[in-house]
């Protein structure tokens, strides 16, 4: 349904001209076994807390998730007619999967999940957000983290 | 979603993304990153279907431990189950509303008075999901729908909250609202695309109908964040839905 070809021409055409931030480096961090990998979630779904402030259109914070929270406090700030919230409304892991990650840590197949996950509003231009994601790669560390799943909606 | 990525990497953190769109992955280079032939808004594939979802997170992950790399874009091979959001799957809304009222009465009432038809169906919703997606404008259904109309008034109003510009504060009142349509017009399980669900609350809800009316005034209005938010973000780009 992602398939440039799939989407209505007016979404292929939005898709084509957003400007996107290009990178000459490319960095890459390595890890031990994924047995031993410590995972946390990274989402630029725009979820927040039900008693935090909402994001503002085009924020470059984040807001923290963390892994005991009851997901019936989990909102989605992020809204467009681009992609679908019928899918996160049925069932919070289709955008934040800690459920799938759980079964995971007990299958032995990770580590174990993060105690902390991590939300920053969808559509802001990924250069506004280098400040924040730095400053959230320490926090990650502090949360011994050697594995992030990023996901869009 | 590929920028963190980038960035994570530099500060020594391990990551892989979920991509759901192939050419911007391509273009930005995540280190690593798992493109899924799925529908926007639906990274991990279809609610409601653990084992598809953790086989996406499997390959995801696996990737971290790949002999491959810097920069790794892999194809995940299959579609999401499920109906995708074009499909018909002859869902109809369950809830029948009152007649509309005469147009007199205004939008205002007829909106409040399909709030109020929705709300057991909502509260149903509430009880067999356990959560809701209301509540990101701070404001109840009758006051975000009140605030929504009013800016078919002239001036247009001010912001709801002395936090909030007024395109936020109208983009709040407007998700909520659409939310809960959402919510009470699928609290009955069962097989529906996500394109039926938009299509029934623009075409036939008054609240849709409302705010396409809104969008109209707001796009010859002068405020240049309202306009940003009904022709990019809110509303289709069709009357129809």
């Amino acid at each position: 349904m992602a398939r440039m070809e799939d989407l209505v021409e007016t979404e292929q055409e939005h898709m084509r001209s957003l400007a996107l931030n290009t990178f000459d480096t490319t960095p890459w961090a390595e890890g031990p076994p994924l047995s031993e990998r410590r995972v946390a979630i990274v989402t630029t779904a725009g979820l927040s807390l039900r008693d935090e402030a909402a994001f503002g259109l085009g924020a470059a914070d984040y807001r923290v998730i963390p892994a005991a929270a009851d997901t019936a406090d989990i909102l989605m700030n992020h809204v467009s007619v681009n992609f679908d919230r019928t899918g996160f409304q049925d069932d919070v892991n289709i955008v934040f999967p800690i459920d799938r990650l759980r079964e995971m840590a007990a299958d032995g197949e990770i580590g174990s999940v993060a105690d902390f996950h991590y939300s920053f509003m969808g559509a802001t231009d990924p250069a506004l957000l280098e400040d924040s994601a730095r400053a959230l790669a320490g926090m990650l560390r502090e949360d011994q983290v050697n594995a992030v799943i990023l996901t869009p909606v | 979603m590929c920028g963190l990525a980038h960035y994570f990497e530099d500060e020594g953190i391990p990551s892989t993304a979920i991509a759901l769109v192939r050419e911007h992955a391509e273009k930005m280079r995540a280190p690593r990153a798992l493109w899924v032939p799925f529908e926007l808004g639906r990274p991990l594939g279809a609610p409601d279907e653990p084992a598809f979802q953790r086989r996406v997170l499997s390959e995801a992950l696996a990737m971290l431990v790949s002999p491959d790399g810097p920069v790794v874009l892999t194809d995940f091979p299959d579609d999401a189950p499920g109906p995708k959001a074009e499909d018909s799957t002859g869902w109809v809304c369950p809830v029948s509303f009152p007649p509309p009222p005469s147009e007199d009465e205004g939008p205002v009432v007829a909106m409040l008075s399909e709030i109020d038809a929705l709300a057991p169906w909502y509260q149903v919703s509430r009880e067999r999901r356990g959560r809701t997606l209301v509540g990101v404008s701070g404001m109840t259904l009758h006051e975000a729908a009140r605030y929504v109309a009013s800016f078919l008034d002239e001036p247009v109003p001010d912001s709801s909250s002395p936090d909030k510009t007024v395109a936020q504060a109208f983009k709040d009142a407007t998700t909520d609202i659409m939310a809960y349509y959402s919510e009470a017009g699928t609290a009955q399980p069962g097989r529906r695309s996500s394109g039926e669900t938009q299509g029934w609350f623009w075409r036939e809800t008054t609240a849709g109908r409302v705010l396409l009316d809104v969008r109209e005034k707001l796009l010859e209005g002068s405020d240049k964040r309202l306009k940003f938010v009904v022709a990019k973000i809110l509303f289709p780009k069709t009357q129809g839905g």
